[in-house]
C-alpha cells in the first residue's frame, strides 16, 4: 500500500483521508501532507481531518541478538511506552489499539491487548491485533483512521511488532492428533496404545516458511525472479544496497532517526539504536553467492533485508481533539489505496500498482511529491518496481493505464536508509515509514509525502501527508 | 515398465506435441565474445530425403565456422521457436524410406552430426525450453551441458517406443551412461514424459531456470531471453573452466553405477527387464526388446557395436507392420484433434452436466481442470456427494503425484458448483446428461433442461446405446441435440466419441467437438444409428465371447487368450468392468435392431447372471470375484452352475485358440467396415482410432481397417467365411469387404 501524507497547515479545511480494500491481496500506499505552503488543499467535505500526533520506534535489531530471550508483547510494550513518555498522553484518553504482527506468538495472540494491559494503558481501552503480512502497520494505521473517520473514536494508537528471533516451530499434524486424542483417552490401555502407535517421523517438526501459501515459493526466490524479469543486474542491486546502508548511516550519524526510542532490556544495557546498519564495499558484496536461486541468482544476503526484532507505534487523532488537547501534529494522514495482484509473478509490485491510484485519487502527480518512503524487501524489488513504474509497456499491458507514472527521483527516495539496512521486523515498518516521511518532510520543507510498501500475498499500500 | 498402457494411454497425450521436424534450421544468431548462439529457428518442412543431408552439412557448417573463429570459445543451442526445443524427427523422412537399409542410414548420419557435438573442443549448451523430445532429447544429450525452463511446457522424452522405434541418433548408447542403466531403461521403455525438474533429479539436465514473470516484455519473451543469458553465462563458465560440466551423482546413483559395472549385474538386469517387457507386451511389440538388444551390444561390446546395432535396429524397427500401425494411430490422433466444423458461434463457458454418477462426476472433473464452469446436478444429496468425492478424488491423486498444487486443486474446484436444481441453468452454454439410460427418463430431463436454458445452448446426452434422434423426438430444438459418448474412467479413456443426427445442426457439432477437444479428447465424430459405432462393433464380439464361454472355455482362458492377442483388457474382464447389465441391456436393443447378425451366446446367460446378483466389478462379483486391496482376483465359482446350464457341444473344427482369437475379432472387423459401408463412419481412420482408444482394440495392428490392410482383406475374408459354414450368417462378410478382398491393390490406408 501507499500512505499519502500532508504536512499540517494552518487553516482547517483540507481533504479527508479515505480509504478502500481493493481485494484481499493489497499493496499499500498512503499520502502524507505537511505544513501549508499549500498549492493544493486535500480537504474533503463531510470527513474529518486525521493527524499523526507523534510516532516512535524501539531500535531495530538483527534477529538473535539483545531481544532474543524476549516475547513479542515485551517490544510492543517498549514502543508502547516511549510513545506513552514522549506525549505524555493522558492514558484514560486513548480509545483504542490496535496493533499488527505476523508471526504471531501463539500465548499472546492477541498482542496488542496484552502489550496494552503491560505498558499500563487503561484496562478499559479496546484493544486488536491485525495482520496483513509485511503491510500489518499499514493495517493497524489505516484500521484507526477509519475509526476516527466513522466518528467511533478519537485517539487511536496504532502500531506492530515482529519478533524474529523465535517463531512458533510445531510438533507434526500427526503428533498433534496423536496428544490430542491421548487428552481423552480414559483408560491406561487406551493410553498406551496410542502411544504405541508413535513412529519415528512423528517427531520431525514443522517450520514456519517465508513462503506464499499459494504458490510454496519463498519470498526471496520470487524476488530473485522479479529482478531477472526486469533485467535487474547484479550489480545494481549490491549498489543499491550499498546506497541504503551509507544513507541509514548517515542519517543515524546525523541524529535524523527522531522515531528512534531507547529500551532499556531486561538484563542487558539499554539498547539506542538500530545494528543492521552496515556500509560495506561492492567488492566484498560481489563475493556473496546467491541465496535463493543457485548458483546463478542474483539476490543475496547482502542486498536483501534480514530478519529483524522490533516494534513501532503512533499515536492518530482527529484534528480537533488533537488541536484542543494542545497538540502540534506531524502530519494528517490524507489518502490510502490498497491493490493487490497475481501472487506468483508479481507479488512484490504493489507500489507500482498503488502509487498512481492513490495520486490520482487525491488530485496530485508525481511532481507534487516532496519524499517517497518506499519499503526495501530487496534491493532488487526496489529496482523493479522502479523500471515498472517507468515502463510505458508494463503500464499497459498490466496496470491498463494510457502510459506510465514515472520513477521517482532518486534525491527525493529513501533518502535516510531503509528497510535494507535499517531492518525489517514484518509488522513494524509501516510506521517507521510513516514517520520517517513526516520527520524528512519537516526537515525538508516540503509538502507531500508518499510511503508505499508491498507484502506477502501481493499486496501494497500507499500514505500522504504532512 | 506398463508398456501396453503406455502405448494406449500416452501416446495420445504426448506425440500430439510432436511437431514434425528433424533438426531444424539453424544459424547463428549472435557473435559473442565468448559465446556463440546456434539459434534453432521455426521448423521448415523441406523435401523428403534431401532432409538429413542438407541439415546435417548446414549444422557441419556451423560447427566448423565455430570451430574456426577464434573468438568463440563457446556455444549454445536455443530454439527461437516458443514452446518447442526440438520435438523429434520428421516422421515422413522415415516413412518415405523403402528398405531398412535407407533407414539405417539415416540414423547414422544422425549419430555422426551428434558425434561432432559431442566431440567439439569447444562447450555446446543446450539451452531448453519447449518439448524435447525424440531426436531433440538425442541432441541435447549430446551436448556438454543442459540448461532447461522449469515450466510445464518444458518435457524430456523419447517416445520413439510408441511408434514402435528406439531413439535412432545416439539415445540408447547416451542415456545409459547420463541417467544409469534402469533409468535409461524406464525413459526408454515407457515415452514418457519427465518434466524439468525431475529431469534435474534424474541428472538428465545440468540446471533449472524459473519461468518469469512479466517485466518490459511478455514473460514468454523475457522467459527465453533469460533462459539465454544464463546459458550464455555457463557457456562462458565452460570455456574458461570456472564452471565443470560433471555432475556430482548423489551416493544411490554411485552405487548403481558400480554395480552395472559388473557385468554379472548387468545380466540380471536385463534379464529382469526382458522377462517383464516380454510379460506386457505378450511379444506382440517388437521395439522394446530391440531396445534392450541395442543398449545392450553398446555396454557389453563397446562403442562403435553399439552405434552399429543402434542404427541397423532403428532400420528394422521402421519398415515393421506395427510400427507402422502406431504411425497410423499417431497421425490419426492428430486428425482427431482438429475441430473439422470449425469454431462454435458461442464458446462454451458454462456448462451443465446432469447426473454425478461415474459418466456425470468423470465429465465434469475433465471439464473444471480446463477452467469451464461447471454445474453438477443430481436428484439426491447422496449422489451428489459421491460425485462430488469423485471430482476432488480425482484432483486430489495429481496432488499426491506433485502434478498439482493443494493450491491449484482448490482453485479448480471452485469452478465447480454441485446442487439438486435447476438453478443457474439459464447461463448454460451446454447441458450434458448423463443419467440413467432409460429413454423415458432420457426424455424427462431434456424436457425439463429445455424449459430453463437458454436458446443458443446446447443439449448432449451422454449414453451407449440409445439412438441420439429417439431421444431428440421430444425436443423443441433438434437442430441443439447431439450424442457425447464418453468412455468410463472418463477421465482416464481418451475417446469421446461424438453422435450426428440428420437434424444435428453444424454449429451444434462444432460447439460439441470443441469442448470435447478442450476436454483433452481425441473426437471421433459418427451419424446416429444404433450403438453409434463402438458399442455397435462390440455388440457381435461380445455375443461372440458369450458363445465360446457356453462352449466351455473359461474366463480366465478367454481372458488369456484375447489379451494374447492384443486387447489391454480380456473379454470376460470387459464384461464385468462394462457392467452385465448394462451389457444385457445393450445386447437385447442391438439384438432387436439388427436381428441374427448379433445372435450367437444366449443373452439368457446374462439375463442369469443379472438376476442372481452378478453385475461385474460394481457389485463384487461377476466372471470374478472382486475384493478391495485384492489384486489376484479369483474366478467366480457361482458361474459354474450358470455356464453349465447353458452349455452348447464345442465345434472343435473352430476352437483352437487361433480360431477363437479369429472368432471373436473378425466378427469386430466385420461389424466395423459395415458401419464404414453405412456412412455411420466417415473415414477408416476415425474407425481406427475409435477402436483402439475406446475399445482396447490391439494398438500393434493399428485399429480394424489397418488390421484389414495388414492381413489381407481376402485372407479375412476367407476366415469369416469358414466360421460362416459352421456358424451361419453372423459371421457372413459385408459388401465392403468382399469388394476389398476382389481387389488386391484396393487398401483403407494408402
Amino acid at each position: 500500500p501507499t500512505l499519502l501524507l500532508t504536512y499540517v497547515p494552518k487553516e482547517n479545511n483540507f481533504p479527508r483521508s479515505f480509504f478502500k480494500l481493493a481485494g484481499s491481496l493489497v499493496n499499500i500506499t498512503s499520502l502524507l501532507a505537511v505544513q501549508p505552503k499549500s498549492k493544493k488543499t486535500l480537504t474533503k467535505s463531510g470527513v474529518k481531518n486525521i493527524v499523526v500526533v507523534e510516532g516512535v520506534r524501539i531500535p531495530f535489531l538483527q534477529s538473535g541478538t539483545s531481544y532474543a530471550d524476549l516475547m513479542p508483547h515485551d517490544l510492543a510494550r517498549a514502543a508502547l511506552q516511549g510513545l506513552l513518555n514522549r506525549t505524555s498522553v493522558p492514558r484514560e484518553v486513548v480509545d483504542y489499539i490496535v496493533y499488527g504482527t505476523v508471526i504471531q506468538e501463539v500465548k499472546t495472540s492477541n498482542v496488542a491487548r496484552e502489550a496494552a494491559l503491560g505498558a499500563g494503558f487503561s484496562d478499559k481501552t479496546p484493544a486488536h491485533t491485525v495482520t496483513m503480512a509485511c503491510i500489518s502497520s499499514n493495517q493497524a494505521m489505516t484500521t484507526g483512521v477509519g475509526m476516527i473517520a466513522a466518528g467511533q473514536c478519537d485517539v487511536v494508537v496504532a502500531g506492530g511488532v515482529e519478533l524474529m528471533s523465535d517463531v512458533p516451530i510445531r510438533h507434526s499434524r500427526k503428533m498433534r492428533k496423536t496428544m490430542l486424542t491421548l487428552n481423552r483417552a480414559k483408560t491406561l490401555g487406551q493410553k498406551l496404545s496410542l502411544l504405541s502407535k508413535i513412529r519415528p517421523d512423528y517427531f520431525a517438526p514443522e517450520l514456519p516458511a517465508v513462503a506464499e501459501f499459494s504458490t510454496s515459493e519463498t519470498m526471496g526466490h520470487s524476488a530473485d525472479r522479479l529482478a531477472a524479469a526486469f533485467a535487474v543486474s547484479r550489480l545494481e542491486q549490491d549498489e543499491y544496497a550499498l546506497r541504503s546502508h551509507t544513507l541509514a548511516k548517515k542519517a543515524q550519524d546525523g541524529g535524523l532517526l527522531l522515531d528512534v526510542v531507547p529500551f532499556k532490556v531486561p538484563g542487558k544495557d539499554t539498547v539506542t539504536k538500530d545494528n543492521g546498519i552496515r556500509p560495506s564495499s561492492m567488492e566484498q558484496m560481489g563475493k556473496l553467492k546467491p541465496a535463493f536461486v543457485k548458483p546463478y541468482g542474483t539476490v543475496t544476503a547482502a542486498n536483501s533485508s534480514f530478519l529483524t526484532d522490533g516494534a513501532s507505534a503512533v499515536l492518530l487523532m482527529s484534528e480537533e481533539k488533537a488541536l484542543a488537547m494542545g497538540y502540534k501534529p506531524k502530519a494528517y494522514l490524507r489518502d490510502f489505496v490498497y491493490v493487490s495482484q497475481d501472487p506468483k509473478d508479481q507479488l512484490l509490485l504493489g507500489p507500482t500498482y498503488a502509487t498512481p491510484k492513490v495520486l490520482e485519487k487525491a488530485g496530485l502527480t508525481m511532481a507534487d511529491i516532496d519524499v517517497f518512503e518506499f519499503h526495501e524487501a530487496f534491493a532488487g524489488q526496489i529496482l523493479a518496481n522502479l523500471k515498472a513504474m517507468d515502463s510505458d509497456w508494463f503500464a499497459q499491458n498490466y496496470m491498463g493505464r494510457k502510459s506510465k507514472v514515472g520513477a521517482p527521483p532518486l534525491e527525493k527516495f529513501n533518502t535516510w536508509g531503509g528497510s535494507l539496512s535499517l531492518g525489517h521486523p514484518f509488522a513494524a515498518t509501516g510506521c517507521r515509514l510513516v514517520m520517517t516521511t513526516a520527520h524528512s518532510l519537516k526537515k525538508e520543507g516540503g509538502q507531500y509525502g508518499l510511503v508505499a510498501a508491498c507484502a506477502a500475498g501481493g499486496l501494497p499500500k500507499c500514505v500522504l501527508g504532512p | 515398465l506398463k508398456l501396453c498402457q503406455a502405448v494406449v494411454g500416452l501416446l495420445g497425450r504426448f506425440l500430439v506435441d510432436l511437431v514434425l521436424f528433424f533438426f531444424s534450421r539453424s544459424q547463428i544468431l549472435k557473435g559473442w565474445r565468448a559465446a556463440a548462439l546456434i539459434g534453432l529457428e521455426n521448423p521448415f518442412r523441406p523435401t523428403v530425403n534431401t532432409l538429413s543431408k542438407q541439415l546435417s552439412s548446414e549444422f557441419t557448417d556451423i560447427m566448423n565456422e565455430i570451430w574456426a573463429n577464434e573468438a568463440v570459445k563457446s556455444a549454445v543451442l536455443i530454439s527461437s521457436k516458443p514452446g518447442s526445443f526440438i520435438a523429434g524427427a520428421d516422421l515422413d523422412m522415415i516413412e518415405a524410406c523403402k528398405t531398412s537399409q535407407e533407414v539405417a542410414q539415416l540414423s547414422q548420419e544422425g549419430q555422426k552430426m551428434l558425434e561432432k557435438i559431442e566431440q567439439s573442443p569447444k562447450p555446446v549448451v543446450a539451452a531448453i525450453s519447449g518439448s524435447c523430445l525424440g531426436g531433440g532429447l538425442e541432441l541435447a544429450i549430446a551436448c556438454h551441458y543442459r540448461i532447461a525452463t522449469k515450466e510445464k511446457k518444458t518435457v524430456l522424452a523419447t517416445p520413439e517406443v510408441l511408434l514402435g522405434l528406439l531413439p535412432g541418433a545416439g539415445g540408447t548408447q547416451r542415456l545409459p551412461k547420463m541417467v544409469g542403466l534402469p533409468a535409461a531403461f524406464d525413459i526408454m521403455l515407457t515415452g514418457r514424459n519427465i518434466r524439468a525438474d525431475r529431469a534435474k533429479k534424474m541428472g538428465l539436465v545440468d540446471q533449472l531456470v524459473d519461468p518469469l514473470g512479466p517485466g518490459v516484455k511478455s514473460p514468454e519473451a523475457r522467459t527465453i531471453e533469460y533462459l539465454e543469458e544464463v546459458a550464455i553465462d555457463f557457456a562462458r563458465g565452460l570455456a574458461n573452466r570456472t564452471v565443470s560440466a560433471k555432475r556430482s551423482k548423489g551416493l544411490m546413483q554411485k552405487l548403481t553405477d558400480y554395480a552395472m559395472a559388473v557385468p554379472f549385474v548387468r545380466q540380471q538386469v536385463y534379464k529382469t527387464v526382458e522377462n517383464k517387457v516380454r510379460k506386457q507386451t505378450k511379444g506382440l511389440y517388437p521395439a522394446p526388446l530391440k531396445i534392450i538388444e541395442t543398449v545392450k551390444a553398446g555396454l557389453d561390446q563397446g562403442h562403435d557395436a553399439g552405434y552399429l546395432a543402434e542404427s541397423q535396429n532403428f532400420g528394422q524397427l521402421a519398415v515393421t507392420k506395427e510400427s507402422k500401425a502406431l504411425l497410423g494411430l499417431y497421425r490419426g490422433q492428430v486428425y482427431c484433434k482438429k475441430n473439422k466444423f470449425g469454431t462454435p458461434q458461442q464458446e462454451v463457458k458454462t456448462l451443465a452436466v446432469l447426473g454425478a454418477g461415474l459418466m456425470g462426476a468423470g465429465i465434469a472433473q475433465v471439464s473444471v481442470d480446463k477452467g469451464l464452469k461447471t454445474i453438477l446436478k443430481d436428484t439426491a444429496q447422496q449422489g451428489l456427494d459421491r460425485g462430488q468425492q469423485q471430482v476432488f478424488k480425482g484432483l486430489n491423486s495429481k496432488v499426491k503425484k506433485k502434478s498439482l498444487t493443494s493450491f491449484e486443486r482448490d482453485s479448480i474446484l471452485s469452478n465447480l458448483t454441485g446442487q439438486l436444481d435447476y438453478k443457474g441453468f439459464e447461463k448454460a452454454d451446454m447441458v450434458i446428461e448423463a443419467v440413467f439410460e432409460d429413454i423415458n427418463i432420457k426424455h424427462k430431463v431434456l424436457k425439463e433442461v429445455e424449459a430453463v436454458i437458454p436458446a443458443h445452448c446446447v443439449f448432449a446426452s451422454n449414453t451407449s446405446a440409445l439412438p441420439i434422434s429417439q431421444i431428440a423426438a421430444v425436443s423443441k430444438r433438434p437442430e441443439k441435440v447431439i450424442g457425447m459418448h464418453y468412455f468410463s474412467p472418463v477421465d482416464r479413456m481418451q475417446l469421446l466419441e461424438i453422435i450426428t443426427t440428420d437434424k444435428t445442426s453444424q454449429d451444434t457439432a462444432a460447439s460439441a467437438v470443441a469442448v470435447g477437444l478442450k476436454q483433452g479428447k481425441i473426437v471421433i465424430v459418427v451419424k446416429d444409428g444404433p450403438g453409434f459405432y463402438t458399442t455397435r462393433c462390440l455388440g457381435p464380439m461380445l455375443a461372440e465371447v458369450v458363445r465360446v464361454l457356453q462352449e466351455g472355455t473359461d474366463p480366465k482362458k478367454i481372458d488369456a487368450i484375447s489379451t494374447a492377442f492384443g486387447f489391454p483388457v480380456g473379454a470376460a474382464t470387459l464384461i464385468d468392468e462394462v457392467g452385465v447389465d448394462v451389457a444385457t441391456h445393450v445386447a437385447e436393443d442391438l439384438g432387436k435392431a439388427f436381428g441374427e447378425r448379433f445372435g450367437g451366446g444366449s443373452i439368457e446367460l446374462f439375463k442369469l447372471m443379472v438376476e442372481k446378483g452378478f453385475l461385474g466389478r460394481k457389485a463384487g462379483k461377476g466372471f470374478y470375484i472382486y475384493q478391495e486391496g485384492v489384486k489376484n482376483r479369483s474366478v467366480n465359482s457361482g458361474m459354474d452352475e450358470i455356464l453349465a446350464r447353458f452349455k452348447l457341444p464345442a465345434k472343435p473344427e473352430v476352437c483352437t485358440d487361433e480360431d477363437i482369437q479369429m472368432r471373436l475379432v473378425t466378427r469386430f472387423v466385420n461389424e466395423a467396415a459395415m458401419c464404414l459401408q453405412e456412412g455411420i463412419l466417415s473415414s477408416p481412420v476415425e474407425g481406427d482410432i475409435g477402436a483402439v482408444f475406446g475399445l482396447g482394440f490391439p494398438p500393434c495392428l493399428g485399429g480394424p481397417f489397418r488390421y484389414v490392410d495388414s492381413y489381407g482383406a481376402k485372407q479375412l475374408v476367407d476366415k469369416l467365411r469358414k466360421y460362416e459354414a459352421v456358424y451361419g450368417s453372423q459371421f457372413t462378410p459385408c459388401q465392403l469387404l468382399l469388394d476389398y478382398a476382389n481387389n488386391p491393390s484396393k487398401k483403407f490406408h494408402q
